[in-house]
Formats: structure tokens, sequence, C-alpha cells
């Protein structure tokens, strides 16, 4: 597989040295693929996108685009594009006016450049709006706009800037799918910003996790939730995140779905006792409040019950576990994924 | 409850308090502003002097009488050429100063300092200093001009009509600039930065994102410096009448100062304010301009 | 920072010309950039330059036409610096412009604030209105009113004594420290004072206690810019006052430092640079919120 863009070795310093934007960064993603970089506000995600689209420059490291080094070259002799959060529209230019300015940058001729523009309109479906101003658009109708203008130069990488987070919920989701069919369909290399784990997990082929500048781990959206490379992603990823009970010097780590009452785990599992203190119904789901005792430490944890189980679950001590393949364990101290430690365990 | 009624006092109540707030400078305005802007047009239809203060109603007398002097023409037409051309000037220099100070470089401090300084002083001193930088025999220009062999012998910058003309436009123009460069600083800082990034992202070069991106999105701030800047020029008579006092042979008088030297310095208050109401007009085209720029910013 | 080996094939070649393209016009553009920003400065502040230089020049090196302008041909001399202040009437008119200037400020912020406050939040009818009228009263220039107020000031016996610009600048500096105020105001949040009025207080305590305090760099900037306008103005200055003493720096030094063809050159240069260094200074320490207020006021409109 052919690699679209890939950085090497990115540091970026502020403030004279104080601050690490992005603190050694080595990334490659493959053509046609959609990577999700995902982190807290402040990590450094949108700086690596702004980095490899050349609007900053890297204090050390390599921007590759393309099969050549771009470092130094200004954003308009990379062929990439890029969608703003704010999407960017040129407020004094129409709908046509905004597709058209990459390709007259370009030096298009006004006749193929108009060919270009509208071919990208349909596809987005903004053919009736060319004669539109921004300011008289829908949320979502800009951001097709800014789609449009962004493929219009067919560039080699899109970079697209937390582009959802100006929609308000409803349209979010909509356009989500809408965001995903369309690569699809077009097939270009995608770099994605957000700091929103649903869409991350939505869209992307791979996401990266980013924390303090640096990669905390890269890999399908399955593989980022279920083996968490360290207890930031552990934490950061889920909703309720993944619980972790300190047991001498490791953490141990469940998903608050593999913590479920005794009797409904199969096979070779760990039996906890589990003061529950509150029960909150959520659309189906349950979450189960309390404490586990009597494994490591006393640790408050979350369980998720399914809406498949149905009994009633009262304030008390009750025997939950978790079957064994789901425990994950963390080096207390580098926080970094360890080897498996004994556990108690039954079977039923 | 009737406890709590009693204590609403006056300050609670937004209209009240409203029009408390707002009052003494209603007062103050219509006295000192709008008043004597009703005087100034009754002193045009009087026979008010400094010497005898009586008033008196004269009729179109006063107009007759400015309308027959051949210098009131010759002001008009001066302060027309004075503004249309220091305009020009103006927002050009504004313009390219604007980028200039907008950008990032080392010691940015000291020369936003340096390039504020004409605007910033007095203009009675530094129009003074001019004097001497135009001086018949000691002027520096002058002797850099005779030490590069352009010229001969001393230009007289003040003391032929077009070179007067030029030095007081310049002078204007120098005073101005600042100004300008500000006001569409403000413009171009408020272009959000994702804009103008997007618009390098899409290709653009330096001048095609200034002309095609920056200049439209602050075009009505281009045009509030413009107005502004006419405004200020062809009411301002510090600089003409620190330089030349209109001269040589009212080669550079304008209606502003052409108004002070007959209503003051001639005691004639009546065919001063006629003189200076020739200022309203054109004051309220370019009032109703900047309104209509600002208008088109706020929908944009 | 390790460059992997480059293969000399075209396309590496290419690059490479590419990269050296843009790395060439980046420099070429900082050049220009520098260039033209020393240029702005030389021709902004050439002139006060050239005036220190001349307020320490001797006589006998000034009055020759044939000197350098620009360097000092005969050793410098403080002297006509020294004269500045002790034997003419500089420190009078300096006086007289400080302490005129501070009143006006304190009456232009007396007035101005709470008219801004009242136009921004108090809602109410035909503030839009006003607001517009003040605008137009920033846009009446002196030139049109001279001649009526120097006659109103001379029925209120004010005529040739400083107080009559006490009474009269506050027409220039009040609306545009209106318009100032109005930007700030419109930045500041409303919750901040509803919150003060949920806590007890009324709408004036709220407005004194909470508004006053957090507008106090808006306030600041008014300060600095109406007190640069008063200092400025000439053509009150000069039609309301004769005598020497009552004179302000804008029209003293032009015609107190110059009797005929007397021109005290070195001296009216020296007092072009005392005056301009320090309004400038403060000025520019405020600039970035004159800046914000500007962009407040008019493009939040």
């Amino acid at each position: 597989m052919a690699v679209a863009v890939e950085v090497r070795g990115l540091r970026k310093k502020y403030d004279g040295g104080h601050v690490h934007a992005l603190d050694g960064i080595d990334l490659a993603t493959a053509e046609g693929e959609y990577l999700v970089l995902l982190g807290p506000s402040g990590c450094g995600k949108t700086t690596l996108l702004r980095t490899i689209a050349g609007l900053e420059q890297p204090t050390e490291g390599e921007v590759v685009i393309g099969g050549s080094i771009v470092n130094g070259l200004p954003p308009r002799a990379r062929r990439v594009a890029m969608v703003f959060q704010s999407y960017a529209l040129y407020p004094h230019k129409t709908v046509l006016g905004n597709i058209v300015f990459p390709l007259k940058a370009e030096g298009l001729d006004r006749t193929a450049r108009e060919k270009q523009a509208r071919w990208a309109a349909d596809l987005l479906g903004l053919g009736e709006l060319l004669d539109r101003r921004p300011r008289q658009l829908s949320g979502g109708e800009r951001q097709r706009v800014a789609l449009a203008r962004a493929m219009v130069r067919d560039p080699q990488v899109f970079l697209l800037d937390e582009p959802l987070s100006n929609l308000d919920a409803k349209l979010r989701a909509s356009a989500r799918d809408e965001l995903k069919r369309f690569q699809r369909r077009v097939g270009t290399t995608t770099i994605y910003v957000t700091h929103d784990q649903a869409e991350a997990m939505g869209l992307g082929d791979r996401i990266v996790v980013i924390d303090r500048g640096r990669v905390r781990q890269v890999g399908h959206p399955v593989e980022v939730y279920d083996d968490p490379a360290d207890t930031f992603v552990a934490r950061f990823i889920g909703s309720p995140p993944m619980n972790l009970v300190r047991r001498s010097s490791t953490l141990v780590g469940f998903r608050p779905e593999h913590l479920l009452p005794a009797h409904d785990v199969a096979g070779e599992k760990v039996v906890l006792p589990f003061a529950v203190d509150r029960v909150e119904h959520l659309s189906g789901d349950r979450h189960v409040y309390g404490t586990i005792s009597g494994f490591g430490e006393d640790t408050r944890v979350i369980s998720r019950l399914p809406a498949t189980l149905t009994e009633p679950i009262a304030e008390g001590v009750h025997d939950f576990a978790v079957d064994v393949r789901r425990l994950r364990f963390f080096d207390e101290g580098t926080g970094r994924r360890a080897d498996p430690m004994p556990v108690t365990t039954t079977h039923g | 409850m009737a406890d709590v009624a009693h204590r609403t006092r006056l300050v609670d109540r937004d209209g009240v308090l409203g029009w408390m707030f707002l009052a003494p400078t209603v007062v103050y305005v219509i006295a000192l502003v709008a008043v004597p802007f009703g005087l100034a047009i009754a002193f045009a239809f009087s026979d008010v002097t400094s010497g005898d203060p009586t008033y008196d109603w004269a009729g179109l007398e006063n107009f007759r009488r400015v309308f027959d002097d051949p210098v009131f023409w010759q002001s008009l037409w001066n302060t027309l050429v004075f503004t249309t051309v220091s305009m020009f000037f103006i927002v050009l220099f504004g313009k390219i100063l604007a980028n200039i100070l907008v950008a990032d470089f080392r010691g940015k401090w000291v020369v936003r300092f340096l390039v504020l300084l004409p605007w910033t002083t007095p203009v009675a001193l530094s129009s003074v200093s001019w004097l001497w930088l135009l001086h018949s025999i000691y002027s520096p220009i002058d002797w850099v001009l005779r030490e590069l062999g352009l010229i001969e012998t001393n230009l007289y910058w003040l003391g032929r009509p077009n070179l007067a003309m030029a030095s007081v436009i310049a002078v204007h123009v120098w005073r101005l600039v600042p100004l300008a460069a500000v006001i569409m600083m403000v413009g171009l800082l408020s272009i959000p930065r994702d804009m103008d990034e997007a618009a390098r992202i899409d290709g653009a070069g330096y001048w095609r994102r200034m002309f095609e991106v920056t200049i439209p999105l602050t075009f009505p701030l281009i045009a509030v410096a413009a107005l502004f800047g006419a405004i200020f020029t062809f009411t301002d008579m510090a600089v003409v009448y620190i330089l030349t006092r209109g001269g040589p042979n009212n080669a550079t008088q304008v209606l502003a100062s052409w108004s002070f030297l007959r209503g003051i310095g001639g005691g004639d208050i009546g065919q001063g304010a006629v003189i200076a109401l020739f200022l309203f007009p054109l004051l309220l085209i370019a009032a109703v301009l900047i309104l209509r720029a600002v208008r088109r910013m706020e929908t944009l | 920072m390790t460059t992997p080996p480059v293969t000399l094939d075209a396309a590496a070649e290419d690059a490479g010309r590419v990269r050296r393209h843009y790395a060439r016009r980046h420099v070429m553009g900082r050049v220009g950039l520098y260039t033209l920003a020393i240029l702005a400065a030389l021709a902004s502040a050439g002139p006060f330059l050239w005036s220190s230089i001349t307020a320490t020049k001797l006589n006998a090196d000034l009055y020759n036409p044939q000197n350098n302008p620009f360097a000092y041909n005969q050793p410098a001399t403080f002297d006509h610096v020294r004269f500045l202040f002790t034997e003419t009437t500089f420190p009078t008119f300096a006086w007289n412009t400080l302490w005129v200037g501070l009143l006006v400020v304190l009456i232009t912020l007396a007035l101005g604030v709470p008219a801004a406050y009242s136009l921004t939040r108090l809602d109410l009818r035909g503030s839009g209105t006003l607001g517009i009228a003040i605008f137009f009263v920033y846009l009446i220039p002196p030139s049109l009113l001279f001649l009526s107020l120097t006659r109103m000031v001379v029925w209120l016996g004010l005529q040739d004594s400083t107080w009559s610009l006490v009474l009269i600048y506050p027409t220039i500096t009040l609306p545009v420290s209106i318009w100032l105020l109005i930007g700030f105001l419109k930045a500041l949040p409303k919750d901040v004072e509803e919150q003060a009025m949920i806590d007890g207080y009324s709408r004036g305590g709220a407005f004194l206690r909470v508004v006053v305090p957090l507008l106090f760099p808006g306030i600041v900037a008014v300060v600095v810019f109406a007190f640069t306008l008063t200092a400025s103005e000439f053509i009150y200055a000069l039609a309301f006052i004769s005598p020497t003493s009552e004179k302000v720096v804008s029209t003293g030094i032009p015609t107190e430092l110059v009797r005929g063809d007397v021109f005290h050159w070195q001296s009216l240069q020296a007092s072009n640079i005392v005056i301009a260094v320090p309004i400038a200074l403060i000025f520019n320490l405020f600039l970035a919120r004159f800046i914000a207020g500007f962009t407040m006021g008019a493009v939040k409109g």
C-alpha cells in the first residue's frame, strides 16, 4: 500500500522551547485511508494537522506528502486541501466563487474551472445554491461548500479540522454519515481531527490517539477500544471509561459493560463483591455505581448493564464478575501495558 | 410585601436610570454643539462683527459679499484639491503601512512607535518643525537635493503656489497616514485567521489573498478610514495656518482657514460663518457614506 | 536533524528546486518587509530625529546653509533646551495643557461612561437614533463651530481664559469616547452585572461596583485618547485665547516662540520632541486596546 502522508520525528516548540506542542511524532497514512487524530483539547492534534498543511513549520522532523519532503514549502505548493472548524468560507464570494477560488489560484481558464466547480458542486448536491452567499446557507450546506472547495482541485490529501463541531447534535450524525460516504466515493486520503470519540470510532479506518504532543496508540477503532496501549487511552476512550483497579503495582482494567452480575458471566471469571450505591437508568442501559473490594484496593467503579438484563439491582453488596479474557493489565508507574498477573478465578 | 415594593427606588427603574445617565451628555451636546451650530447659521444672515456683536438681520448680504470675493472660490477649489489629493495618498500609504504593522517582525514595537509619532504629536508642533524643514534658506530637504546635484538653488517650498500646495498636502498626508493605518489595521485584525489560512491552502499567493480576500473583506473599514480622513482633511486648517497662512497669494487658502481669517482675524463673523457653512453639505455626504459602510460591515 | 540519503533522481531534484524557489521568495518577502518597515519608520519619524539633532545645535552650526543639517558640524549644546525651560513660557504652556487635559478627561468620563452604559445596556426607546446622533456630533468639525463658540465664550465671560477650553473640549472628546466605551461595554458579559443585581444591588449599584471596575481597561484607553485629542487641538485654542500666560502648548509654541522673524528654532525643535515623545509612548502602550475597542464598537456594531 502506497504511503500518502508521512511525518517523521516531528517536534514543534513554542515559547522558546518550553512548550512542546508536538513531541516527536512518527506517523504514516496509507493511500485512500481515513485516519482520525483523536485527543483532548490542547493535545497537539490540530498543530499536527496544521504542520502537515504547511500553516506551521516544525521545529524538527520531516513532513512527506506524495513521496517528497515538503518542509519549507508553503501550503499552496503541497496540494493539500483543508476544511476548517469554522469552514472559513469567503463571505463576500458566492458559493460558486468559493469553490472556484482554488482553481483560479492554479491559473485554470474560466470555462475549465467553472466546469470543474460545477462537477464538485453537483457531487455534493449544491447545484441549486451556486449563487447564494455563505451567510444564506445552513450549517450543513456550509460544510458541503467547504468540502466542495476542498475537493475541487483533486488534492493529495484532505485535512479536516473538527468539521462537525459547529453543527448541532441532530445534524451531526447525518453529516458524519455524509462525510464518510463522500470520502468513500472520492477515495482521497483523509486526515481528520476531532476530540469526539464517537466521531473517531465511526469515521476512522485507523485512530491515532494523541496526548501532550505524543502518539499514544495507533490502531483500528476496535483495537484501540479493546486493547488500549496505556491508561491514558483506557481512560480517554469509552463512555463511561474503563475501570482501573490497583492491585499491588499493577492497574487492572475492565470495561463497564464487562462487569456484570456473576451469574450472567459464563466461562472463566473473576468474582468481585460489588457494593452498589446508585443505579442510573439511561435509555435502556443501566449504569450501576458502587465500590468493589477484596480484589485490590477498594475502588469506585461503574458497571453498564445492557437492556437485555432485566433483573433488579438494589443497593447493597452483590456478586459481580468479569470474564478473565476481558481483563487488561497496566504498569502503575509507566501506565503502559503490563504482563497479565495471576488472579483467582472461578468457572461457572 | 409592601416593604419590598417600598424599596424599589429610582435607581432600579431602567428607564429612569437610562435617562439620568444620558441627560448630562444630551444637555451638554445640545448646549455646546447644537446651539452653536444653529448660531452659526444665524450668524450667516447677520451683520455681527467682533467689534459690534449686536444681532441685526442682514439677509443674504454676507452670501453676496462672499461669493463676490474671488478668494472664496479659490479656497473652495483649493479645499477640493487638498482633500482629493491628500485622500488618495492617505489611503494608499495607510494601506501599505497597515499591512506592514500587522506583519510579524523583530523590532515591531519600535517601528510602531516611530510610525505613530506624526499622528500623536500635536499638529501645531509638528507643523512648526516642518516650517523649518521647508525653510527658504536652511531647508534640509533642499540641502539634500543640492548635495545630490538635483537643484542649483533652493526651491523655496512655501513661496511658490504649486510647491506650497504640494508641501501642505505632504505634511497633511504625513500626519494622517498613521490614523488611516490604524483604522485599516482594525479591519485586517478582524479578519478571522481561518479565512487567510484557507486562502493559503487554496493556493492563493500574497497578492491574490490581498486583492481577493483581504481588501474585499476590509473594504468597509477602508471606506471608513478614507471618509474620516476626508472629513479631517477638508475641515482642517492647522497645517495651512502654520505653514503658509493660506499664502502665497491665497494659493493654499482653504475654506477652514479662510473662514478663520475672515471671522476671527478680520472680525467679520457673518462672513466667516457663511464660508464655514459650505463645509456642511460635504460633511453630510461623507457622514452618510460612512454610515453606509458601517452598515455593510455589519451585514457581511 | 537527520536527513535520509536522497536518491538523486529527477523527482527529488525537482522538489529541491521547488523548495529553493519558495525559500528564495520567502527571503525576498522578509527583505521587502524589513525594507518597507524601515522606510516607513524613517518617513514618519525622520523629522523628529532631525528635530532632536537641531535642538542641540549651536547657532553658528544651524544658520549656515552649507552645513550638513543631519549631523553636528560643531559641538552640540544644551543651551537652547535650557533656554526653553527657563527663559520662555514653555513650562506655563505645558502646565496649561496638562491641567486642561486632565480636567477634560475627567468631564469626558463623568459624562461618557454613564451615557455609554445607558446606550448599550438600558434598552431605551430611541437609543439607536441617539447613538447615530452622537456619531454625527463627532463628525461636526471645530471649523464649523468655532465662530459661534467664540461668541458664546465671550458671553460667558470666559474669553482669554484657559477655562474656556475646559468647557468646550469635551465636545471633541465626548463623542469619540462614548463610541469607544460602547465597544468595550459590548464585550463585557451581561451576566456579571445581572448576578450583582440578583445578589442585592440596584442597577445603579451594579453599574458602580461591577461595570465600572470591569470597564477599567476601556476607561484607561479613553483617558489616553481624550488627552491626546485635547493636547492636539488647535483651532479653539487659537480662537478663544490670546494672552500668553493662558495659552496651551499647541498655540503657545507656534505663536510665542516665534517673534516676527526671530525664530527660536532650536528651542522650538526641543519643545516638539519634549511633547511628542511622551504622548507617543503612552499612546503606543494602549494601541492594542484602542484597536480592540474600535473593532468591538465598529464591527460588532
